[in-house]
Order: structure tokens, then sequence, then C-alpha cells
């Protein structure tokens, strides 16, 4: 009997949120508890910066009682996160720790782009839908409680995702005191969003009409209930959608709580979300809206399982990260040409020298990812591209990766062409154990970019041997290598230190 | 026009209290009911009591409160509080002297004539007698008593809610002074009301606790001649509200305000009615206490002790065969419950079907290795109740029970205070209901670890789960492992213990917030489908019909065509036969051995029929301020049972009674009809199942019910 129980746990910025998984090759993942319980963490932090002392301890005190459900379904692991709420805090260490010590649970914070990305794997458990619905550029708009997140989608893989920090309760907290009425209050709100999503339209929709939407976040989920028996309509048209907000919109949150049999808070959140979703459908091509209803918890499911190899996917996820990173190389002007041949020698080398450097799969990803973003600051200026790329990384969201795993490629493309610090603890890294593998992943990406310094693609094709010290890297062009040889004997410098081989290019001329 | 009419006019409903009064009446039938057992007729009769007293506890209390606030708001049927006391009182007379004209007239007499005489005084007793009971006042009596007598330096004391007490006027042995003094004493509620005296043989005598006190009272006050002295009685306000929002410990605040019950003011008085003057004079200014609320009774007070006379030994040809609740079919006792839950779902129908399956459900799942835990809501338990020792026994094993206890089950408060602290020293998560509302549902959830992964097992029910009322009250349960009711049992217990609402409901309809609209929607259905020409009927039964929004809303269904058949054992605010309003719509009681207490709702739905059953009645109690389930019944098989268990309901012509136009319940006309009591009827029919499972044919048999009613 193979069947995992896992529980997956979302400290939010408005609730706090517990699903108990049962995870089988048989059943896939399936869902057997599931509890809520209102926190407005989000709004002490939004509005006074930190959690407040009664919400901390009433946070423990709720999740140790999770911890009671948990040692009820027997739960073999579970996962954590906290989102923005928490991460945004001033208090945040202090949180997590007296979480840690009241309840023992160990509360991880989720990086924007890691909880987007969590809640996009969440979509792939309801994989028909989701693979039938992105076969035509889709978007996905999610509106929390902090921010919105739009990914767009083209031809099965994910191309950009950008964070607005306009969410639901941010809107309300913002608005709510300045606005006198309904009516007035709804105006605000088209004015406050408006000018979001128009830059967004103008700099990542221009030639790119959206079909569909994909709606997920907590509050729409309410938008979709079918009067008070609670069934969800997931599906509607362009039309559907339009007709509901416009009944829904002469309603006052008292009546909304009341139809929709939520709370009055609830409601109250509701309309700014629902006034994004519009004006979003209003902006585009939108004509079908899915609001699948799967949330953070599903995500860290699916996420759990992947990991631990209990189910597999179809849809690549990896391919989605590297993808959202190719799009952000294009957008800066790189060599396409160049990225490619590079992207393939680095990977190659990695694979070559697995056994010295110990690496694995994700290292690999963040590897590739630093190869195809090792330029882009060139867009900026030619004279100190290193430090330019490196801040563009630093300011770009790349769906999937950490914060800390973007401050990874960031170094790791500025090193590639500057003098790393003689001492490891100048490097810019939140997390200093991180040093050395920045300096693994700038010594391979050294070597792969001196191969193709002429930015010829000579090394099209190679192989690679290891042979006594010396990896051999042989290329069968027919073109002079001279400048690449000894720009790999310069840049080899760092490798040899570090793996204590000496790359050694080599050229087998083809007749 | 129809569409004019309102259906929310009061002159088309019925006060609820007076309503009760008639429901209370024909339990009051039943004791007249000459076809009935001699001793059953006194059961009737001591229900009929304490049902009244109930009554006055709680609803004519509540009712006194609102006249005392000034409160002029009208009910449902547009009488202020007032006015609605004035009715109740003058019917509440009549109907008390019809019971003692029923207990005097025709149950004293028959039982003297069949061996039981009740001695009204010491002069009917014969020499061995009067020592016999003159030797028990001595040596049991006596040291039990307090009697307390009044006057300037003596206050009048606390008499306590519901006792029996005995009044006397007396002066001062060698006092010059003539003044009277008044002094009371309590029958000890310790003894039993009555007393069995030695007898022939033949006869068996009883005699009155109050009397043999009476005839003693002189060696009470040795110091006094005792002029009169005649027996009362008090009723005090019990009804107490909490102020849940304040009371820090809702545990401690109920145990505070038990004992303010005691307090409460005197909203009814019964005193013999030949007391004398002076004395009644006393009492009436002492317990502040008006004319119309004293009862001057002919016979003894609190004929509650009839139930207790029931039991005696002897006179069992009086008395109905016990019923023994028969084996449920579908369950056996050699497999494990769960395996025989897994095979399908199974309908329970108590009293005829035995409530172990129920007790053993809890039983099993409290010792087997993979049930990781029990939840389970409790309203009203029997004392030293099986289920009770049996989640305490699974929290001893290690299974995470949940037991929400309801402190606030009115008049069971202590009993449930006693269970609650059991239960949370053997380790289970008790909550003490919740803040606001009452927990009426009746839900069982067991979470067990299986092959596949977590599956949960579910009771619902009609009924609490208290053992002992399962063999007197009619509920219906159902035990299922549909996965969809396992979630929302689950979300159930979730909301229970203090968490959000679950996003949506599968199966479950729960008050207070998704019954009402879920009833309405049901109701208004049928209206479409009537409108639409097609065959539209509602069939449903429940305890009691008093919230007004339902009822105007099965008014709008009749006159939409919409047939509705109602089968309501208590209080009806609707009113049947009423041209366009109601006359589509039947309504009829049934009173016979066993309380119906099953709740039942059937809709047509255009062929595609829908069952539910639940907690709910439709009051606006129960669909406002109490946690409540109602649960379909989807098994095609399970369905078709219910369904035949309504119908032969409806053919019930022995005990139930039609509200006629003028609102009165008249026995049904059973001319040309074969006499069917649907209890009697059920009790056979679980009798018969069994035996035909005994003698191996394991079908199930219905019996079809042919209507014999002739052509006209």
């Amino acid at each position: 009997m193979a069947v995992t129980t896992f529980a997956a746990i979302d400290v939010g910025s408005y609730e706090l949120e517990m699903k108990i998984f049962e995870i089988s090759q048989k059943n896939k993942i399936v869902m057997v508890d599931h509890i809520r319980h209102v926190i407005e963490l989000g709004k002490d932090t939004y509005t006074h910066g930190k959690v407040s002392f009664e919400n901390i301890d009433e946070l423990c005190n709720v999740l140790k009682k999770f911890t009671v459900v948990m040692d009820e379904y027997q739960v073999k692991s579970y996962t954590a996160y906290a989102t923005s709420a928490i991460r945004e805090a001033e208090n945040k260490e202090i949180i997590l720790d007296r979480i840690h010590v009241s309840t023992g649970i160990n509360v991880k914070v989720l990086s924007n782009s890691e909880q987007r990305f969590l809640c996009y794997k969440a979509l792939s458990s309801r994989e028909e839908e989701f693979e039938s619905f992105i076969k035509e550029s889709t978007a996905i708009v999610d509106v929390g409680a902090g921010s919105i997140q739009i990914s767009l989608f083209d031809k099965h893989s994910l191309v950009t995702t950008q964070n607005i920090k306009l969410g639901s309760l941010r809107i309300r907290e913002l608005l709510y005191n300045i606005s006198n009425g309904r009516q007035h209050f709804d105006r605000l709100i088209e004015e406050l969003i408006n000018n979001d999503i128009q830059t967004f339209k103008r700099m990542f929709l221009k030639d790119r009409p959206i079909k569909n939407i994909i709606a997920i976040g907590e509050y729409v989920v309410y938008f979709a209930r079918k009067g008070t028996d609670n069934k969800l309509k997931s599906m509607m048209s362009r039309k559907q959608f339009l007709e509901r907000f416009s009944t829904f919109n002469e309603k006052s949150p008292q009546q909304i709580s009341d139809k929709l049999g939520i709370t009055e808070e609830q409601a109250s959140l509701l309309i700014p979300c629902a006034q994004v979703y519009k004006k979003f459908i209003e902006e585009t091509e939108t004509e079908n809206i899915w609001i699948p209803g799967v949330d953070l918890c599903d995500g860290i499911a699916a996420e759990y399982a992947i990991m631990t190899k209990k189910l597999a996917f179809r849809h690549d996820f990896q391919e989605d990260i590297v993808g959202a990173a190719r799009i952000i190389a294009k957008r800066y002007k790189a060599n396409l040409n160049h990225i490619a041949i590079l992207e393939a020698n680095v990977t190659n080398i990695f694979d070559a020298i697995k056994k010295y450097h110990g690496l694995g799969k994700r290292e690999r990803l963040l590897l590739q990812i630093s190869a195809i973003l090792h330029d882009c600051g060139k867009y900026v200026s030619m004279s100190s591209p290193a430090e330019c790329s490196y801040n563009i990384i630093m300011s770009t969201e790349i769906i999937g990766l950490s914060h800390i795993e973007r401050e990874v490629v960031a170094n790791v493309v500025k090193y590639n062409t500057m003098d790393l610090p003689g001492n490891g603890s100048e490097i810019s890294i939140s997390d200093k154990s991180k040093y050395l593998l920045i300096i693994k992943l700038t010594a391979m990406l050294r070597v792969a970019n001196a191969m193709d310094r002429s930015h010829k693609q000579k090394f099209k094709d190679f192989k690679t041997t290891l042979n006594g010290g010396r990896l051999m890297l042989t290329t069968f062009t027919n073109e002079d290598i001279t400048l690449e040889k000894g720009l790999v004997e310069a840049k080899a410098e760092l490798f040899e230190e570090i793996y204590g081989i000496k790359p050694v290019l080599r050229q087998k001329v083809l007749h | 026009m129809a569409d004019m009419v309102n259906f929310e006019d009061t002159k088309y409903y019925t006060n609820r209290e007076l309503s009760w009064i008639d429901f209370n009446h024909r339990i009051l039938g039943e004791a007249r009911d000459k076809t009935n057992k001699l001793f059953e007729r006194l059961k009737f009769l001591s229900i009929t009591a304490s049902n009244l007293d109930e009554f006055y506890m709680v609803r004519v209390a509540s009712l006194k409160d609102m006249a005392h606030a000034g409160y002029t708001k009208t009910d449902i049927s547009g009488m202020k509080p007032q006015e609605q006391l004035k009715a109740i009182n003058e019917k509440v007379h009549s109907f008390v002297n019809l019971q003692y004209s029923t207990y005097n007239r025709s149950l004293i007499p028959l039982l003297h004539q069949n061996g039981l005489k009740m001695l009204g005084s010491f002069d009917e007793m014969n020499e061995e007698q009067k020592e016999y009971a003159d030797r028990y006042f001595k040596e049991e009596v006596y040291p039990v008593l307090t009697p307390m007598a009044v006057d300037s330096s003596r206050p009048f004391p606390l008499i306590r809610n519901k006792t029996l007490n005995i009044a006397a006027l007396m002066n001062e042995k060698n006092s010059k002074d003539e003044e009277l003094e008044f002094a009371t004493v309590q029958v000890p509620s310790v003894l039993p009301r009555f007393v069995k005296l030695p007898s022939d043989g033949k006869t068996t005598s009883i005699i009155l606790l109050e009397t043999i006190i009476q005839n003693n009272i002189d060696k009470l006050f040795l110091n006094y001649n005792v002029i009169c002295s005649y027996p009362y009685r008090i009723m005090r306000n019990a009804d107490f509200s909490i102020e849940e929002e304040e009371a820090a410990d809702l545990l401690k605040e109920i145990k505070k305000q038990l004992k303010k019950r005691q307090w409460g003011e005197v909203i009814r008085l019964e005193t013999d009615e030949k007391i004398d003057k002076r004395l009644l004079k006393i009492l009436k200014k002492e317990l502040h206490i008006k004319e119309e609320d004293i009862f001057r009774i002919n016979g003894p007070l609190d004929l509650t002790f009839l139930m207790k006379l029931y039991g005696i030994d002897g006179f069992s040809k009086f008395k109905d065969k016990k019923y023994v609740p028969q084996p449920v079919p579908g369950i056996n006792s050699e497999e494990d419950i769960f395996t025989q839950i897994s095979r399908g779902d199974i309908l329970l129908h108590h009293p005829y079907m035995t409530f172990d399956p129920v007790v053993q459900f809890i039983r099993q799942a409290s010792r087997d290795e993979n049930v990781l835990a029990i939840k389970q809501t409790l309203y009203r338990v029997s004392g030293n109740s099986p289920i009770i020792a049996s989640l305490a026994e699974a929290a001893e094993n290690g299974k995470q029970v949940t037991v929400l206890v309801e402190l606030k089950a009115r008049f069971d408060e202590e009993n449930n205070i006693i269970w609650a602290q059991k239960l949370e020293k053997a380790g289970c998560h008790v909550i003490y209901g919740l803040l606001g509302l009452k927990t009426h549902s009746k839900i069982t959830l067991v979470v067990r670890r299986e092959e596949d992964g977590i599956k949960r097992y579910v009771h619902l029910g009609t009924g609490n789960y208290n053992d002992a009322t399962a063999k007197l009250y009619t509920d219906m349960g159902m035990f299922t492992c549909n996965t969809q009711i396992g979630e929302d049992a689950t979300a159930v217990f979730n909301m229970i213990s203090g968490y959000s609402e679950p996003r949506s409901w599968n199966k479950l309809s729960l008050a207070p917030h998704w019954l009402r609209d879920k009833f309405m929607y049901l109701i208004r259905r049928e209206i479409k489908f009537a409108k639409e020409g097609k065959d539209a009927f509602i069939t449903a039964k429940m305890n009691s019909l008093c919230d007004r929004k339902i009822i105007a809303a099965l008014y709008e269904a009749s006159a939409a065509g919409v047939k509705i058949n109602l089968i309501i054992r208590g209080i009806c605010c609707l009113k049947t036969g009423i041209p366009g309003v109601s006359d589509n719509i039947t309504v009829r009681s049934i009173v016979g051995m066993f309380l119906e207490h099953s709740r039942i709702f059937y809709f047509h739905n255009d062929g595609n029929e829908e069952v539910y059953m639940g907690s709910a009645d439709w009051m606006p109690r129960n669909l406002d301020k109490r946690v409540e389930i109602l649960f379909p019944v989807e098994d095609e098989n399970l369905k078709n049972e219910v369904i035949h268990i309504l119908q032969v309901q409806l053919e019930d012509n022995m005990k139930a009674q039609m509200m006629n136009e003028k609102g009165e319940y008249i026995k049904i006309d059973r001319r040309g009809r074969k006499k069917l009591c649907a209890q009697e009827y059920f009790c056979q029919e679980a009798e018969e199942r069994t035996k035909n499972k005994e003698s191996g044919r394991r079908s199930k048999v219905f019996i079809p019910m042919e209507n014999t009613k002739d052509g006209d």
C-alpha cells in the first residue's frame, strides 16, 4: 500500500490553511481534509509593517491545533510555507522562531515567484483541463491579498510573469478610508488598477492576444460560486463573467455575503478582486475564463509529489523556468545563437565533471539560466555589462526560482567576467553558504563562455573526455580556434583551482 | 388573482402555543381512548402532565418575560404576548379539568375494578394498613422532613421549582392569641411518591406520600394545633438565558444558572381545590401569583407519578407487550461493521430496528487498530451510556476523539456536564457547544486508514445518540461511507472545532447558514414543476412546523397546485383547507405508543424523487439558531424504503388524526378501510423480516399497501 499522507500548510495574508493529502500512484493526489482559519496577518504587515503580538499568538495557537490534526491522520511529512504577510513583515525572523518553538513547525518563507510557480504547479493536478486550456495563448491571473501576478503562456510553455503589488487586501486598505461611498470606491479601484494593467499591456501584450484566462487566488473562487448551494461554476465565457460581474457590482458587501454565504469581510475583499479580473478581461481579447479553485496548498502537494518522485506529471515545469529565462534574454536583445551554444557547452561540461563538483539537477538548472542571462547587461551598457546584468537579474522575477537562487544566478553572471573578490564573504548574497556554489558555477561558465568568445559557434558539437587530470574538449570544426584556445587557458585558472582539472581545447580537423 | 394573496397574512397561521396544547390534547386523547390498555392510558396521562410542566417552565415563562418587558410584537398568528397568555390560560384550565376528569372518572374506577386501589385518605384503610403507613412515616418519612414555620422572625422560605409541598395553618397550643400561623413542608423527592400498602392479595392498595404526611402533620408541629393542610406545587420561570458573550467559562456559567433556576418567578400554582381560603391567600401573597395562574385541582397534584405507577409489579395484561427492537436487515453480527457499511448504505428505523449497530459502530471503532479518529455530536445521552464509555475507551486507545457535548440541551444540562467532564478526563477533545448556537445535529464520523488511504464512515440520524430513548422514539438513521458525505462530515467537525466553513458542501445541508435556503429551493422547485403543469408533490414528516417563511412557501406551493402531505406530530402553525391558500395541503398527527420523532422530507422533483432526512424541524429555532444537518438518501432501495415508511404513515387510520379546516384534529374515517396502525405495522414488518431471514430467505419483503377505499 503506497499511500503517503502529506500535509500542506499555507500561512497566508488572510487565512491559515492546511490541507491533508493522500498521494498514491493509483489515485494521484487526493485531498482528505481541509481546514481554514481566518487571521488577517496581511492587514498588520501592509499597514503597520509587522505582525502584531496578538496575531502571532493566535497564529501559533492555530498552528498548534493543526499539528493535532496532522497527528490524527498520522501525517508522514509536511511543508509549511508563508507568503507575503510574513515575507514583508519586519519581525519575520521572530515570527518564524516563535512558531518553531511553540509548535515545532518549520515555516519557510516563499518568494513571490516561488509562490506563483507553486500555484501554477497546482494546476498540473488538473492536467487534462490545464493542457487543453494552454494550447491557446493563456494568462494565469492570480489576484491575491497582497499582489496580482500575471503569467503568460504561449504554445504550452510559460512566457513571462509579472507581479503587480496590488492585491485585494492592499487595494481595500488603500482606498477604504479615502473613498466616500461604494460608487466612488469603484471608480477609485478602476483608476488605481487601470494604470498598472495598461502598463502591463503595453509591455507584454503587444502582439499577443490573450484568449484564455485561468483565474486563481483565494477570492475569485467565491465569485464563481453558484448561489448558496456553493457549487463552483468553474468555466465561464467572457459574456457570462461580465454579466455576473454587473449583477454583482450592484450589491453591497452585506448583500453579497448573504447571497454567497460568505462573511462580509470576504465580500469586501472580493469586490476589488473581481474588479481586477473584469478590467483585465476588458483590456484583452479573453474569451474563456477558467476558475479551477486550486490554491497554494495544492501546489505544495504537487511539488512534494514531484520532488519525492511519487508522481510524474506530463508538463515539464523545469522547461517553463528555462523558457521564462529565455524570454528575458530576448527582451534584452541577447545574442541568441551564442546563448544556445553556451547553454549546450556549459551543461556539457557540467555533466562531464559530475564526479568533481557533486552538484545536482537544480544547480544544473541555475547554471543553464546563468548562461542564458549572462550578457543581458550589455543592453544597458557595453562598458560594465557584469554589473548591469547583475542588476537586471536582481530586479526581474524568474518564475520558479527562489530569491536566493536568483541571487546565485545574478552573481554567477557577474563574476563570469569580473574578478572574484579574494574573500568569499564579500560576495553580495543573503545566504553565505551559497558562496561556494557561486564559485563552482562561475568556474564552469567562464570556460564555456571562452569556448565561444568569437560568437561564431565554432564549438557547435564537441566531445568531452576526462584524461588524467585533464578535461579534453574536442571540437570537429575546421575553423581557426586559436583565439578560443588562448582564452580558455586564461579563463581556466579558477576551474583548475577548484576542480583540480585542466580544461584543454583540441581540434580534430575534418576532411 | 392568486398572486395577490399575501401568504404571510397572520390570519393564515395558528399560534404555536395553542397548537402545542392541541398536541397535548391528542396525547390526552390516548389516555381517554378505551381501546388502549389501562396502564398505557396511565402512561399517556402522565406524559401530558410532564409535558405541561415543561411547557410552563419554558414557553409560558418566556411569554411572561415578554409581557413584563412590555414587548408587544405579535407572533406568527398576530397575537401579542399578553393575548397569548390569556388564551393559553383559558385553554390550559379546561385541559387540566379534562386531565382530572379522565383520572377520576375513568382511570381510578377502572383501576379499582381491576385490583388497584388508590386510597384518598387514611379513612379508607384497614387497621393493618394504617399501622403500616404510620410506621412508614415514622421510620422513613419523618427523618427527611424539614417543616418550616413562617412568622415575623422567620421569612417565607424558598419553595423549590416543581416540588410538591404541604401548606398548613395552625395556632399555638395554650396560646390565647387567636392568630393563625403558616407552615410549609416539602414532600421529600427522595422518597417514592406512593407507597404500596399490605393487602389481602386480591387488591393492591396504594397511598400517596403526601397523604401519609398530611395524616401525620401534627407530629411535625408538636406545640401547635394544625387547623388544616393542603398540598401545593409551584412552577417557576426556568427559561434562563446565558450571556454567552460574557461568559468566560460556559461550563461554570451554566452551573451557576442551574442554581438560579430555583429562584425564577412563580408562574403557576397548583393546589387542592378544597384548599382553605386563608391558606391560599397567604400563598398568593408570598408567591406573588395572580388568580388566573392558580390551578385548583380535584385530585393528586403532579400526575407524573403515574409513570412510576405503570412500573409496579403485576398487571401485565393491562400493559402492552414490550416490543423487542429487531435486528437491522443488512447488518450481521459476524462481520465487522465497516465491511458491512462498505457494501452499501444501511438504513436504520428505530425503535422497530435495534439501535445496537450504532453502539457497536462506536465500540468497534474504539478498538479497531486502523481507526484514526472518532468524532461525534452528543445532545442528550442516556444515563450510563455505552457510547460515552466507548468514546472514552477510544481516547485511551490513542485515537483522536472529538466530541461536541451540547451543554445547552435544555433540562439535560447537569447530566451533560458530568459526561463532558468524564470524557475530558479520558483524553477526548470535548467541545462544549458553540457560541450562540445549539448543536442539534446527530452525526458520527469514524476515520479509518485502509489499503487505499483514508476512508470515512459516517452515521447520520434524526434522533439523539441515546440508547434508552431509541427504544421509545421513532427515528431514522443511516450508515454510509460515501466519499462526498465523508468529506462533508469532516467539514462539519472542522467547523464545530472553530475553523472556517468549507468552500462548498457536497451532499449535506447545514443550519444555520444553508439549510433554510435548501428547503426553500426544494419547495420552489416543486412550485416550478406545478406551474409547468407537471406532477408536483411534497411529503414531509417532522415534529413541529412553525416557520413563517416555510409555511408561506408551502401555501404558495399549494396555490400553484403542489400536493402537500404533512405528518406533524406536535405544533403546526399551518392551517389546512383555506381556499386558494392551502387546499392542497393535508396535515396529520400520529400519537402512539412510541414518540414520533423522525424528520423525513420527500420531494417529487418531476420524477427524480429526492428523499432527505435530518435533525431539523421546520421551526425558526432549528433553521436559524442551531447546527442541524439534512442528508439525502440516495441509494435506490433505501430511498424506496423511506418512501414506503412515509406511505404507511399516510395510511394510518388508527393513531393518526387529521387537521380539518377549523384547525381541529379529527380521527380518520375508517369506513370501508382496513385498520392500519403505522407503528404496529412497522413492528410486525420488522419482526417478519427477522423471521424470514431466520428461515433462510434473505430477500426483503415489502408488503404492498392496498388502498381499499370505496368507489366514492
